[in-house]
């Protein structure tokens, strides 16, 4: 049976993304259809999901073309798992675009890019060919330029140059490692590469391509020294816009990186200690950054940065144990983060102005909207029993295992620093006596809209919140959800033969 | 043939790398178009070079015998020019824009984003 249910979610999303190029000045019709179609985007994902997690990875050839010879499509828990959240966050965000985005942004292609941007992520998760997931990287980039610079106000363009240049720079390393990897093994499928490179005899060589890679997809996570476009940039869009970015593509490096460096690598001492001082770095370096800003969404931005470190402190420490947390961070941070955007975003409609030092008095003038925003705020700390948590409790198992005892310091330094910054912005937006910010002309106040839209732009922050709650309260599901991703990483032939269609004998790797 | 491929490469990285650490807008873009047409080469290059030798089997055989040039290379330079022509679209209007707002092409004039604000 060829499993073509593999491709709904991302089909679905290309169509739509067609079909909203019909009603291309009909901005009401393309609200209500985005919304809808994101629905039927989530219902597909979590069919997809329950396939896989019933019958185990899945692959499709594209074209009948028998791998390793032609494109494969694969999708094991790792894949479905960050298809279903990107359908679900792109299903918020859709809701908070059908409100919060004007109408001129609207005009100008808003939704039918924004959907090309998620059929972009949905591909990348479950391409198995690694010259695809260029191809996916490249059209995620491309669709992320366009919401970037949708409107053309002045912070939009001068980011969007930063943005622009470091991403391209970032896919023509990619594409040169992609290169020297073909040179020595002859294959680009991606389950192949993993046979061919464990028996290849030009052992530096393959380990310079790793280090071509990591900085490629470095670039893109946005780890320590090649952050700097990150910050810069994701404050700059529309909050919705923010969301999507924050939520999901530097994951979509994290993920690449997870991806090469348990299935085709072989890690030697050399790379573990690079992404263990990497890890340590990122942290500090964003948890500082943080520390400093006074923009909501440049905090927000900062805390990015310091977040995708305990991912790669997950991907560093090498051990089934820590790769879990690394996972449960990934699925709990892609909820968090996007919510926390769509919080910054919700504030700057109702006060006009997104600065820690203006704002204040939130409490007092919303206090059911302040407690929901406390879900977000207090999950991404960490409080225990909320989603940030239980992943950083495997992290800190793993690396007491393994004897990091220098990056167990860094994670909880890069934890305490994120609870300083939040209390800070709880105290300073929601308790400090409010300065009253004068009123700004042409700007639409939440309180005059309409209360259809007001509700839409809640909505999606709750249903995020709620989500918070359930892998906070319900950790044990995402426990074993992340151990069996964790496993799946660390024994590769299950992926290898759901791919190549044979059993391949043990490699001592 | 390989060796001038291979000098071509190497040169093509280096102007590009040297162009887009310049602070204009325009060198910047020429920066990239250089780097990513000397990843284009680089692909060709590492592919093996084989010439006058199209992979077609033979009507009297079912496998090819001799050496033969690897198509794979070629449909992946075919598919990064196309989106390297796309994205180089894009940069094109997108540096005239930044010019028209910024109102300079000097990339050290554009930190207003990175400011403490």
């Amino acid at each position: 049976m060829i499993p073509h249910f593999l491709i709904y979610p991302l089909l679905f999303q290309f169509a739509l993304a067609i079909v909203l190029m019909f009603f291309w000045r009909d901005t009401r019709i393309q609200r209500r259809l985005s919304v809808a179609g994101s629905g039927i985007a989530l219902a597909l994902a979590v069919y997809l999901f329950l396939q896989v997690w019933h019958i185990g990875t899945v692959s499709f050839q594209a074209g009948g073309w028998q791998a390793p010879f032609g494109i494969t499509l694969v999708v094991d828990m790792f894949s479905a798992t960050l298809v279903l959240l990107t359908c679900l966050l792109g299903l918020a965000i859709s809701i908070f675009s059908s409100a919060s985005i004007i109408s001129e942004r609207a005009k100008f292609g808003y939704f039918p890019i924004y959907h090309l941007l998620l059929m972009g992520l949905i591909g990348a998760f479950i391409t198995g060919d690694i010259f695809n997931l260029y191809v996916w990287f490249e059209i995620i980039i491309i669709s992320s330029f366009v919401l970037l610079t949708i409107g053309g106000e002045k912070p939009q363009i001068e980011s969007a140059v930063k943005y622009f240049t470091l991403n391209i720079l970032a896919s023509v390393i990619f594409l040169t490692a992609i290169a020297v990897l073909y040179g020595i093994t002859g294959t680009l499928n991606m389950a192949d590469l993993s046979v061919k490179v464990a028996a290849s005899e030009h052992k530096s060589l393959i380990n310079i391509t790793a280090l071509i890679f990591f900085v490629g997809f470095g670039i893109k996570s946005a780890i320590f020294p090649l952050y700097f476009w990150l910050p810069s940039s994701y404050h700059t869009p529309p909050a919705a816009v923010s969301a999507i970015f924050g939520g999901l593509l530097t994951k979509v490096g994290v993920y690449a990186m997870i991806r090469v460096f348990t299935l085709i690598f072989i890690r030697d001492a050399f790379i573990d200690t690079l992404l263990v001082t990497i890890a340590c770095l990122t942290i500090l370096s964003g948890g500082l950054g943080a520390l400093v800003q006074n923009n909501i969404q440049k905090v927000f931005s900062f805390l990015i940065i310091c977040h995708i470190g305990f991912m790669i402190a997950g991907l560093s420490m090498h051990s089934s144990l820590a790769l879990t947390g690394a996972i449960f961070y990934m699925i709990h941070d892609i909820v968090v983060k996007g919510n926390l955007f769509l919080v910054g975003g919700l504030i700057y409609k109702i006060k006009g102005s997104n600065s820690m030092n203006d704002l204040g008095g939130f409490y007092g003038s919303y206090p059911k909207l302040s407690l929901l925003m406390l879900i977000p705020l207090f999950s991404l700390i960490g409080i225990p029993p909320l989603s940030g948590f239980w992943p950083k409790l495997s992290l800190l198992k793993g690396g007491f295992e393994g004897q990091h005892y220098i990056l167990i310091g860094f994670i909880l330094l890069g934890s305490f620093l994120t609870l300083f910054v939040i209390a800070k912005m709880w105290t300073k937006v929601f308790w400090k006596a409010s300065t009253g910010i004068p009123r700004r002309p042409n700007f639409r106040y939440f309180g005059d809209l309409k209360f259809k839209d007001k509700l839409n732009m809640v909505i999606p922050i709750v249903i995020l919140a709620i989500v918070s709650l359930y892998i906070g309260f319900f950790a044990e599901h995402i426990q074993l959800l992340s151990e069996r991703i964790s496993f799946e990483l660390m024994h590769t032939e299950s992926y290898i033969e759901a791919v190549l269609g044979k059993v391949i004998p043990e490699i001592d790797k | 043939m390989e060796l001038l491929l291979a000098i071509t490469t190497g040169l093509l990285y280096g102007a590009g790398i040297y162009m887009i650490l310049r602070r204009s807008l325009v060198k910047l873009i020429i920066g990239l178009i250089l780097l990513g047409n000397g990843a284009n080469l680089l692909i060709f290059l590492v592919g093996g070079i084989v010439k006058g030798k199209p992979p077609i089997i033979p009507s009297d055989s079912n496998v090819i015998l001799d050496s033969y040039a690897d198509p794979v290379p070629q449909a992946l330079i075919l598919t990064a020019i196309v989106i390297s022509f796309g994205l180089q679209a894009f940069a094109i209007v997108l540096i005239k824009r930044a010019y028209q707002v910024v109102k300079t092409d000097d990339l050290d004039q554009m930190n207003a984003t990175d400011e403490f604000a």
